[in-house]
Parts: structure tokens; sequence; C-alpha cells
């Protein structure tokens, strides 16, 4: 990890509200369905990954099973990236998307 | 056939596989290995000379191999900028820890005494995990299967028209490979998941 520098002396450009992440507004993951992986994996990756109860993952991979996809975190637009990038890590089909 | 996986005392997983199986396994992961590393993730290349000497971006763009698209989905699929941003930077990542889970199966059946050719019959490999282990084979088994998939073209509840395939079309043989990697896969999250 690199460490922070120093202040710059040039200006910020104001930034686009679209970038920021207000607490009404945040962002989520969201895990489709694909026809391979197992229902005990994606049981298995929710439990241990997010660290969600058994019943919990449970209930969301159901969710990805019948309703095709599901929310499965929400967050910042950084943690959900980071979210994102492990579902792939995992072999998850997962997205991104500003929550409606 | 093998058992599967099972959990080990103290901590981990052991499955016992046949010399075939180990044999299979590791040509599964050699090719998944070969298709990671070759189809390169190359960047784009920029007009900006800034750009070219920071060099520390991947592919903005999906893989044109439909297995590699399905291991790197689009993240944003509403926003081809941000997709193309959160490849550039994920991509090569992911594509370094899956060869490297795939490659750990490989060395992990040559050190349990795979040899280089298979040749003796009733030759038996027995394969001992950590956790960690364990879970990387998981993962690694994740991305062998949907690439057996993503090139049969397997799809949602589909078993009846493979299983009625022919003995002589190379597609059920391959299906075949595809159940059984399933059927390890399963006892491995089983043995894990205790």
């Amino acid at each position: 990890m690199s460490a922070v520098s120093a202040p710059s002396p040039v200006e910020l450009d104001q930034p686009e509200t679209d970038d920021l992440t207000f607490l009404d507004q945040p962002w989520v993951t969201i895990v489709w369905n694909d026809p391979v992986n197992l229902m005990s994996y994606v049981t298995y990756v929710f439990q241990n990954y997010f660290g969600y109860s058994r019943s919990k993952a449970e209930k969301l991979m159901m969710e990805v099973h019948r309703d095709g996809k599901s929310v499965v975190s929400s967050g910042s637009r950084e943690e959900m990236e980071r979210d994102v990038q492990a579902m792939h890590e995992f072999g998850l089909w997962a997205t991104l998307e500003k929550q409606r | 056939m093998s058992d599967g996986f099972q959990r080990r005392r103290g901590g981990g997983v052991v499955a016992t596989l046949s010399g075939f199986e180990a044999d299979l396994l590791r040509s599964l992961a050699s090719q998944l290995v070969e298709l990671l590393r070759n189809e390169t993730a190359a960047p784009h290349s920029s007009d900006d000379p800034l750009e070219r000497l920071l060099d520390f971006s991947g592919p903005t763009t999906e893989p044109e191999d439909p297995v590699l698209a399905r291991l790197f989905p689009t993240a944003y699929p509403h926003d081809e900028d941000a997709a193309g941003e959160f490849r550039r930077f994920t991509e090569g990542a992911l594509r370094d820890s899956k060869a490297e889970g795939a490659v750990l199966i490989i060395d992990t059946l040559e050190e349990a005494g795979l040899p280089a050719e298979l040749e003796a019959d009733g030759l038996v490999v027995d394969v001992e995990l950590d956790q960690g282990d364990a879970v990387t084979w998981m993962k690694s088994f994740t991305d062998i299967r949907l690439a057996l998939a993503t090139r049969l073209g397997i799809e949602e509840d589909d078993e009846d028209t493979w299983m009625a395939l022919p003995d002589e079309d190379p597609r059920a043989h391959v299906y075949d490979i595809y159940q059984w990697m399933g059927y390890l896969q399963e006892t491995l999250v089983e043995a894990l998941d205790r």
C-alpha cells in the first residue's frame, strides 16, 4: 500500500454528483442465475465471503435460482466493485448498479 | 469412480482419485491455464505517450472467447465506460488468480504421485488439501465447469437433452466429464461446509 502524498495545490474539480455516494443512494451487487454453479457452492460463497448466516445465504441463493437474480450486498460504489470482483473470482456472474 | 472429497480430521480435505481421473483433472486444469495465459489481456494501445508509459492497464472490452467472456463478465451492463474501467483494473488480477488456482491443481496432483505420462493401470492418487488449498481447488473447479459448459452450450434444466445423445457423439463424452466435475465439486463443497 502506498503512502498518501502531501495535499496538492491544484484546485479540485467540482465533483459530479453522480460519483458521490449518498446514504439514500447506495450501490448494489447483483448475482445472476447461471445453469452451471451448484446451489451448495453459491450458498457457500454467500456464507463465507459475505459472512451471512446459513439461512440468509440460502435465501439469497434461492432468489438467484428462482427469480434469475438477487441483490446480495449494498454499499458504496467502491465496496460494490470489490464485491463484484470477488464474485467473479468465485465464478459467479455478478454486476453492480445504483439502487433504483 | 472416486468417492470424491471427504473432510480430513484436523481440517482440510482428502480424496482418492484413480490415475485416470487425476490425469483427466490435470488435463482440464492445463487447458484452463493455457486459455487464460494465451489469449492475452493486452491493453488497447493508446495515442497518449504518458498513458502508454504508465501502462498499468488491462483490456477494456469483453474477451472474444465465450469462455473468457463468462469467466470475466461485464460488471456494468448499462455503462460501457464504467465497464471498461472496471475490466481494465480487475481482469489481469482475476486471470492471474484463476491461472494460479489451476496450476495449484496440477502441482498438487503431480506431487501426490501423478507421473508426467500416465502408463500403469491401477495407479491411485491420494490428494490431501489444507483448508486454503481446498477453497482454491473449489474455485478452480468452478472455472473448469464454466469452461466446459460454455463450450457445450449448457442451459438451465437441459439434462435430458444431453443424456439422450448417442454414445458416439463427442459431446456426450464431454458432458460426462462435466457431470463428473460437478460431482467432485459437490463433494468438495460438502466436505468444506462442515
